[in-house]
C-alpha cells in the first residue's frame, strides 16, 4: 500500500501514464519524458494530476478539479418501494471513493444507475462537469464508466486475452487480429502488476479468485475508462488476494480514474479509499475525506445514519 | 485524453513499479508464454491436458483406429476393399455435414431434434424442383437451403425471444416437419432424381490428377500456416507451441490427407476392362465447409461470440454481444447445412424418400459431433469433431453392415457408442472442474 497516494494522490509525483507501445520511461527522465500524446494543451487536470505534475491537492469535496462523476439529486423508485431518496455522489479523478452502507442501504441500486443497467428516475447526472444521459451500459461505456460486478461476468471457456476483448475484438480485415490482442493484454496485466499468472492464454477457469477479479478489473480499464465502480471486489477473496486486489485498486486511482469501491470490509476501506461516501436508508448521509474520520464513525454512519456532527442536519 | 486511439490509456503501473513494469515483461511475468519448450516438457503439458479432462481429439482418433484394426481383422477382404473406402467416405458425408451444423447449435448448449427430418423436408423440396417442375439443379439446391435457412430462423425465433427450451420447440419441428415431407412425396411415396450434378456430387469422382493436387496443395497450405503463424509468434514474443509440436500435427494432418488420395485415388474397378478411382466430389464439398466452419469459429468476433455465449450467456449479454441474434443464427446454421446434408443424402440414393431423414440420422449426427470432442453442456467444440466424428459413426454402420449384424443389435450397439461418448464428455467435464480448468 502506498500512504502518499492517500489525499488525492498528489504530490507524490510517481505515477506514469503509458501509451501502449511505447517504450518503458525511465523514471525522472527530465520534464519531456512524456512525450508527444501528452501535448501541454490535451493535458487535463487529472492527467496533470495522476503524473503528478504539481497540481495542487483539492480540499475535501472542493471543486478545484471537476469530478469524473458527479449525481446530484437522485431518486429511485421500484413499484413503490423508494430506493433512492435525493442522492448526490461525487467521485474524482485520482481517487479511491469508497462507498459504503449496510445491506438495503441501496448501493448497488446506486451502481446500476451509475452502470446505466437501471437508470434513475430523477436527478442529474454529470460525467466530467456535463451533464449526460446515461440510460443504458452502453452509454455508461461509451463514456468511460465500466462497472466490475460482483459475479464476475467472465467466461470460463475462454482464455485471458479473449475475456479481456470480449465484445470488442481487434480485427484485421474478416479475422480476429489474435497478435495484437495478446501484446495488448499482457502490458495491461503488467500495468496492474500482475505477476502471479503463468499465461494470457490460460483459461479462465484455470484462475484463482484473486486472479479473476484482477481479469474483471483489467477488462473494465482496457480502454480509456475514466470511471471505474467495483462492487465488492474482495468479497470472496483471501487475505493474500485481497491484499493484491487492493493494491490494484490504489494503481488504478494513482493512474489518474476515477474508482468507486464498494466494500463491506472497513480494513480495506481505510487501507485505500480517499473519500467515503455512506448511504443509510437511501439516503446519501456523509461523504467525507477518510483521512478525517475514524472506523467508529464510519460504522455509527452505516447503522445508524449519524455521527457527532456528521450525517444531514435533523 | 483522446479517445481515437483505443487502449492508450493502458498505462504501465504506477511509478512504484516505474521502470520495473517494463522489465517485468521481459523477464518475470508470463514466464509461460515465452519459455521455450522442449519435447519433453511439451509432452508433459500435454500429459497434464489429457488428465485433467481436456481430452480434444484423442477419443476420436482412437476410437477410429481401433475400430479400423478390429474390422480389418473380422472382415481383412471385404472391409479394407478400394471399392469399401470410397463408399465409407460416401456413407459418412450426410451425417459430417449434419453434425458440422449441429456443433454451431451445441456450441450453445442447445439442441436441434429437428436436423434430421430438415435435412429431408429439404432433399424433397430439391427432388420436387428438379423432377417435377423441371427446374436447373442450382435453383432447386438454393431453395433447397433456403427452406433450411427459414425453418432455423424460425426454431431460433421461438428459442430465442419466446424463450421455448430448444429441447421442445425441436421436437416439435421433429415431428411437423415429417408431416410436410410425407405431404410434398405423397404417402409411400419415393421422387427420384434426375440431374446430372446433383448424381455426380455422391457418384462421381474427381480426376484423379485433381485429387492429388488438392490433397498437396491442402497439406502444404495447412502446414504452412502453423509454421507461419508460430514464427509470427515467435518474432513478436508471444505464446506460441513448442516447434516440434507444430511440425508432427502438420505432418499427422499432411499424412491424412495424402493416404486418404492415394486409396480413394487407386482403381477400384471391379473390372479390368474399366477403370474408376478418384475422390468423391463429395468430399471435396466437406472439405470446403470444414475449412469455412473451422475459420468462422476459430478466426472470426463472430465465432469467438458463439463461444462466448454458450461458456456464460451473461457474461457475453454484458459485454455487449447480441445474444439473441447469435442464438437465432446458429439455427439457422444448423438447418443451412442440414440442407445442403440432405441434398448430399439425396445425391446419394438418387431419389428422396418420405422418410429421409428420419429413423436415427440425427442420433447418429449427435452422436458425431459428441464422439469428435463437441461437449453437450456448450462452449466447447470445433468443426472438424463433426468429420472424426462422422467418420467413426459411419465406421461403425459399415463395418457391422460388412459383418452381417443383425438390426436390432446394430442399433444396440450404435446407441451404446452413443452413450459411451456422452459419458467420455461427461466426465471429462467434471475432471475438468475438479482440476479447475
Amino acid at each position: 500500500m502506498n500512504p502518499a497516494g492517500h489525499g488525492g494522490g498528489a504530490g507524490g509525483g510517481e505515477p506514469v501514464a503509458r501509451a501502449i507501445g511505447s517504450p518503458a520511461v525511465p523514471d525522472g527522465a527530465g520534464p519531456d519524458r512524456y512525450g508527444a500524446p501528452y501535448a501541454a494543451d490535451t493535458l487535463t487536470d487529472h492527467d496533470r494530476l495522476a503524473r503528478g505534475g504539481g497540481v495542487a491537492r483539492w480540499e475535501p469535496l472542493g471543486m478545484s478539479v471537476t469530478p469524473a462523476l458527479d449525481l446530484r439529486g437522485v431518486d429511485k423508485s421500484f413499484g413503490s418501494v423508494r430506493v433512492l431518496h435525493d442522492v448526490a455522489f461525487t467521485a474524482c479523478p485520482g481517487e479511491v471513493t469508497a462507498l459504503v452502507g449496510d445491506n438495503g442501504a441501496g448501493k448497488t441500486t446506486l451502481v446500476k444507475c451509475i452502470g446505466g443497467i437501471d437508470p434513475f428516475d430523477r436527478g442529474e447526472y454529470r460525467f466530467e462537469g456535463r451533464p449526460v444521459r446515461v440510460g443504458s451500459p452502453r452509454d455508461a461505456s461509451r463514456l468511460g464508466i465500466e462497472v466490475v460486478h460482483q459475479d464476475l461476468a467472465l467466461c470460463e471457456n475462454l482464455d485471458i486475452v479473449q475475456n479481456l476483448f470480449l465484445g470488442r475484438e481487434r480485427r484485421r480485415g474478416l479475422s480476429l487480429d489474435e497478435d495484437t490482442m495478446e501484446e495488448m493484454a499482457r502490458t495491461a496485466l503488467s500495468g496492474l502488476a500482475v505477476r502471479t499468472m503463468g499465461s494470457v492464454r490460460q483459461r479462465v477457469s484455470t484462475l484463482s479468485g484473486g486472479q479473476r477479479q484482477t481479469v474483471a478489473i483489467a477488462r473494465a480499464v482496457l480502454y480509456d475508462s475514466k470511471v471505474v465502480v467495483l462492487d465488492e471486489p474482495a468479497a470472496a477473496l483471501g487475505v493474500a488476494q485481497t491484499q493484491q486486489v487492493l493494491e490494484t485498486v490504489r494503481r488504478l486511482a494513482d493512474r489518474g480514474l476515477a474508482v468507486v469501491l464498494i466494500s463491506h470490509n472497513m480494513n480495506d476501506v481505510f487501507a485505500v479509499s480517499d473519500r467515503i461516501a455512506a448511504l443509510y436508508l437511501g439516503r446519501m448521509v456523509a461523504q467525507v475525506r477518510t483521512a478525517d474520520v475514524t472506523h467508529r464513525q464510519i460504522v455509527e454512519l452505516i447503522t445508524s445514519g449519524a455521527s457527532g456532527d456528521l450525517g444531514p442536519r435533523r | 485524453m483522446s479517445t481515437d486511439i483505443p487502449g492508450k490509456s493502458l498505462a504501465a503501473g504506477g511509478a512504484a513499479d516505474g521502470g520495473e513494469a517494463a522489465m517485468a515483461l521481459s523477464d518475470g511475468d508470463f514466464a509461460a508464454d515465452r519459455r521455450e519448450h522442449d519435447m519433453r516438457s511439451a509432452l508433459r503439458d500435454y500429459r497434464d491436458r489429457i488428465r485433467s479432462g481436456e481430452l480434444g481429439a484423442l477419443p476420436a482418433v482412437l476410437g477410429l483406429i481401433s475400430l479400423v484394426a478390429l474390422f480389418a481383422a473380422l472382415k481383412p477382404d471385404t472391409f479394407l476393399s478400394k471399392g469399401n473406402m470410397a463408399n465409407l467416405s460416401v456413407q459418412a458425408l450426410p451425417i459430417t455435414i449434419l453434425a458440422m451444423g449441429l456443433v454451431f447449435v451445441l456450441l450453445l448448449g442447445e439442441i436441434d431434434l429437428s436436423a434430421g427430418v430438415a435435412s429431408g423436408l429439404c432433399a424433397a423440396v430439391l427432388a420436387k424442383l428438379v423432377t417435377d417442375a423441371g427446374q436447373p439443379w442450382y435453383v432447386a439446391a438454393i431453395s433447397a437451403v433456403a427452406i433450411g435457412i427459414v425453418i432455423g430462423t424460425t426454431i431460433g425465433w421461438l428459442v430465442s425471444v419466446l424463450r421455448i427450451p430448444s429441447f421442445v420447440v425441436t421436437l416439435a419441428f421433429f415431428l411437423g416437419l415429417q408431416g410436410v415431407t410425407l405431404k410434398l412425396i405423397g404417402q409411400g411415396g419415393t421422387v427420384p432424381v434426375r440431374d446430372d450434378v446433383v448424381y455426380a456430387l455422391a457418384n462421381k469422382n474427381m480426376p484423379v490428377w485433381l485429387g492429388w493436387v488438392l490433397a498437396a496443395g491442402c497439406a502444404a497450405a495447412y502446414t504452412a500456416t502453423q509454421v507461419l503463424r508460430r514464427r509470427r509468434q515467435r518474432v513478436r514474443g508471444l505464446h506460441s507451441r513448442p516447434l516440434e509440436f507444430v511440425l508432427a500435427q502438420s505432418a499427422v494432418v499432411s499424412a491424412a490427407l495424402l493416404v486418404s488420395a492415394y486409396v480413394l485415388n487407386l482403381d477400384r474397378a471391379p473390372s479390368p476392362l474399366i477403370t474408376l478411382g478418384g475422390i468423391p466430389w463429395g468430399v471435396l464439398l466437406a472439405g470446403v465447409l470444414l475449412v469455412v466452419c473451422s475459420f468462422v469459429l476459430g478466426r472470426t468476433a463472430y465465432g469467438r461470440h458463439i463461444y462466448a455465449v454458450g461458456g456464460n450467456a451473461e457474461a457475453a449479454r454484458r459485454a455487449g454481444i447480441n445474444v439473441t441474434r447469435i442464438r437465432i443464427s446458429v439455427f439457422m446454421i444448423g438447418s443451412g447445412l442440414a440442407a445442403i446434408s440432405g441434398i448430399v443424402a439425396a445425391s446419394r440414393l438418387s431419389s428422396v424418400a418420405t422418410d429421409a431423414g428420419g429413423g436415427n440420422t440425427l442420433l447418429y449426427a449427435v452422436g458425431a459431433a459428441v464422439i469428435g470432442g463437441t461437449s453437450l453442456f456448450g462452449g466447447r467444440g470445433k468443426a472438424r469433431d463433426a468429420v472424426l466424428g462422422g467418420l467413426v459413426i459411419a465406421l461403425i454402420a459399415n463395418g457391422l453392415g460388412l459383418l452381417g449384424t443383425s438390426a436390432y443389435l446394430s442399433y444396440l450397439i450404435t446407441g451404446l457408442v452413443l452413450l459411451l461418448a456422452a459419458s467420455i464428455d461427461a466426465l471429462a467435464r467434471r475432471r475438468r472442474s475438479t482440476a479447475g480448468r
